[in-house]
């Protein structure tokens, strides 16, 4: 009879966890193609289907130059940062660990204004994208040293603003000194993320680059579960918990940096999925990862659809929204963390 | 021998924490650590699993010096259950026990039928198989003690070391614990505790090490190492005694200060 109840409960669960993926993947779909579909042009969604596979004529250059370019980031970006957030919350055991409040995001954002300022950018494609990885793996570097020690929530959090302020700093200044008549709108631009006006070749290192870091993140999932139950039993399980560690920063770093370098630092993406999807994968980390991914690209396709209904005439960035629908759920969580210890 | 200490040395920095320690851990046997705080007992556990490296000295596992051991090969014939254990996210319970079948599986491999039968047998050993579905925030301190007590059974490992079980829980769970200990060891299984109840060490212990500023004080079993003269000296207490009137070992209780 107690048997029975065993078998019987953890069905039900993997059903959760297998509906939650399903309209985790109907809402991908669904928000790709209205993301898609929607822009100035008064094109049919069957001429833009239609060029999108063809590639003829205008309908063909919209849909693949303009109108892919921003709807595919979206996604990529959305993955990166929600795979990214589950990660770093599972490393840390917490529930505030992001690559926004942790300063990562930021600092990849310094990175990759520094490559365009210096003009390293223009030499190579790939220097942008790189300088923004690089920014992102020191600020992970940082959070590294710190989780190894077991951070606490707080020190998290603290250490996590006195990066980003510096990074945010750093790139203000950097602006400055380019003495560039758009710095200022340039700066916002890319402290607050938006994904207007992108590229192929935007896409063309974001997406491999988020693949590699998202996969990394994977092979790190089985270590992330063992540490559910504290470092010293992780590594009496046979983890390496240095190299989980490792591979979660440097993972982190890859898909936070490639985002970044695409779409300016988007926030709260990484905090706010995690944990909303939490509750349908029985919160284990490692089956958290890819809905994650998944759960961020609906989020950041649906801001970026937010953004272009509420203001068409492109003022308003995708960090806005992300941030304004993040900020309250930050404090939010906190309030609810401290009510808990 | 399932574990032997030879002159085993350690220290975190300059802090000396294990100092010329020989001992060992018997196949079959319920082997008890005790000694007063920051004597050492958890650090042996620690170099035992190679959680601590150790500054000289040999730790043989299963007689095959740790030098030699795989950290996988290690890992399932060692399991550990660390003092204060709890699980940071409100997993359920069933997987949790099952992360303790983790050294046997591959990267990405899912539970196999071995694994589950496993996992099934040690929350049932524990009396926690009807909750194995419930979440951890959702036990009670004594039910979720049971179930990471699982999650270590779960390895099948031949060695089982426990760091403080026996804290935190009420006198009834506290002697469930050390049933499941001795239930453990009649399977074979080379159990070592570290208790600062002396009541239960004495009474539910095969054999004791009583450590003291990472020295050895005594070893051997019950009665005999826990003698007036060695817990006036270690611990600064007088202890009464109790014989068990079904003819079973005594037990001492710590009376007063010395």
């Amino acid at each position: 009879m107690q048997r029975a109840v065993s078998i019987e409960r953890p069905a039900t669960v993997a059903d959760g966890a297998k509906m939650a993926t399903v309209v985790l993947c109907m809402l991908v779909v669904l928000f790709f193609a209205i993301s898609f579909l929607l822009g100035s042009s008064n094109l049919s969604p069957g001429a833009l289907f239609g060029g999108l596979l063809s590639g003829h004529g205008a309908a063909g250059v919209i849909a693949r130059e303009i109108r892919l370019p921003r709807a595919a980031l979206a996604l990529v970006v959305g993955a990166a940062l929600g795979a990214s957030g589950a990660a770093l919350q599972g490393l840390f055991r917490n529930p505030l660990a992001e690559p926004g409040v942790t300063g990562v995001t930021s600092s990849a954002g310094l990175g990759a204004v520094l490559a365009l300022y210096f003009g390293l950018a223009a030499s190579s494609a790939f220097l942008l994208p790189a300088f923004a990885v690089t920014g992102a793996l020191l600020s992970a570097g940082i959070l590294y040293l710190l989780s190894r020690g077991g951070a606490g929530a707080m020190a998290l959090v603290l250490a996590g603003v006195a990066i980003a302020s510096l990074a945010t700093a750093m790139t203000a200044l950097a602006l400055s000194f380019a003495q560039n008549p758009y710095a200022m709108s340039e700066m916002v631009l890319w402290m607050m993320g938006s994904l207007k006006d992108r590229t192929l070749s935007d896409l063309a290192f974001s997406a491999p680059l988020t693949v590699i870091g998202i996969a990394l993140l994977l092979t790190a999932s089985r270590g992330l579960d063992a540490l559910t139950l504290g470092e010293e039993a992780a590594q009496s399980l046979g983890i390496d918990v240095a190299s989980v560690r490792g591979r979660v920063v440097v993972g982190v770093a890859l898909a936070t940096g490639a985002a970044t370098a695409a779409a300016g630092a988007v926030s709260f993406v990484g905090l706010v999925v995690p944990h909303v999807l939490r509750r349908f994968y029985g919160y284990e980390p490692s089956r958290l990862i890819l809905p994650s991914a998944l759960g961020g690209a609906v989020l950041v396709t649906a801001a970026d659809i937010a953004v272009r209904l509420i203001a068409p005439d492109g003022q308003l960035l995708l960090g806005v929204v992300t941030a304004m629908l993040g900020a309250p759920f930050f404090l939010w969580l906190i309030i609810r963390l401290r009510s808990e210890s | 021998m399932s574990v032997v200490f030879e002159h085993v040395s350690a220290a975190y920095g300059a802090r000396v924490v294990l100092s010329d320690v020989s001992a060992s851990f018997a196949k079959g046997a319920v082997t008890g650590v005790v000694g007063p705080n920051g004597a050492g007992k958890t650090t042996l556990l620690r170099a035992a699993l190679d959680l601590m490296k150790i500054a000289s000295g040999t730790v043989r596992v299963l007689d095959k010096p740790l030098a030699q051991w795989s950290r996988e090969g290690l890992a399932r014939t060692v399991a550990y259950l660390p003092q204060g254990a709890d699980a940071h996210w409100p997993i359920r319970a069933r997987q949790l026990v099952s992360l303790g079948r983790l050294p046997h599986r591959a990267l990405f491999a899912a539970l196999s039928s071995v694994d589950a039968f496993a996992v099934d047998a040690a929350l049932e050993r524990c009396d926690a198989l009807q909750f194995g579905a419930r979440r951890m925030d959702e036990l009670s301190a004594g039910e979720r003690a049971r179930v990471l007590f699982a999650r270590a059974l779960a390895t099948s490992a031949p060695i089982l070391l426990a760091d403080e079980p026996a804290a935190y829980l009420d006198p009834s769970h506290q002697l469930r614990l050390m049933e499941l200990l001795r239930e453990e060891a009649s399977r074979g299984t080379a159990v070592a505790v570290t208790l600062h109840d002396l009541a239960l060490a004495s009474r539910h212990c095969d054999a004791i090490v009583i450590l003291d500023g990472g020295c050895v004080a005594g070893q051997g079993a019950p009665e005999a190492a826990l003698s007036d003269r060695l817990l006036a000296q270690v611990f600064g207490i007088a202890a009464l005694r109790t014989k068990d009137p079904s003819g079973g070992r005594g037990a001492l209780t710590p009376w007063q200060r010395l």
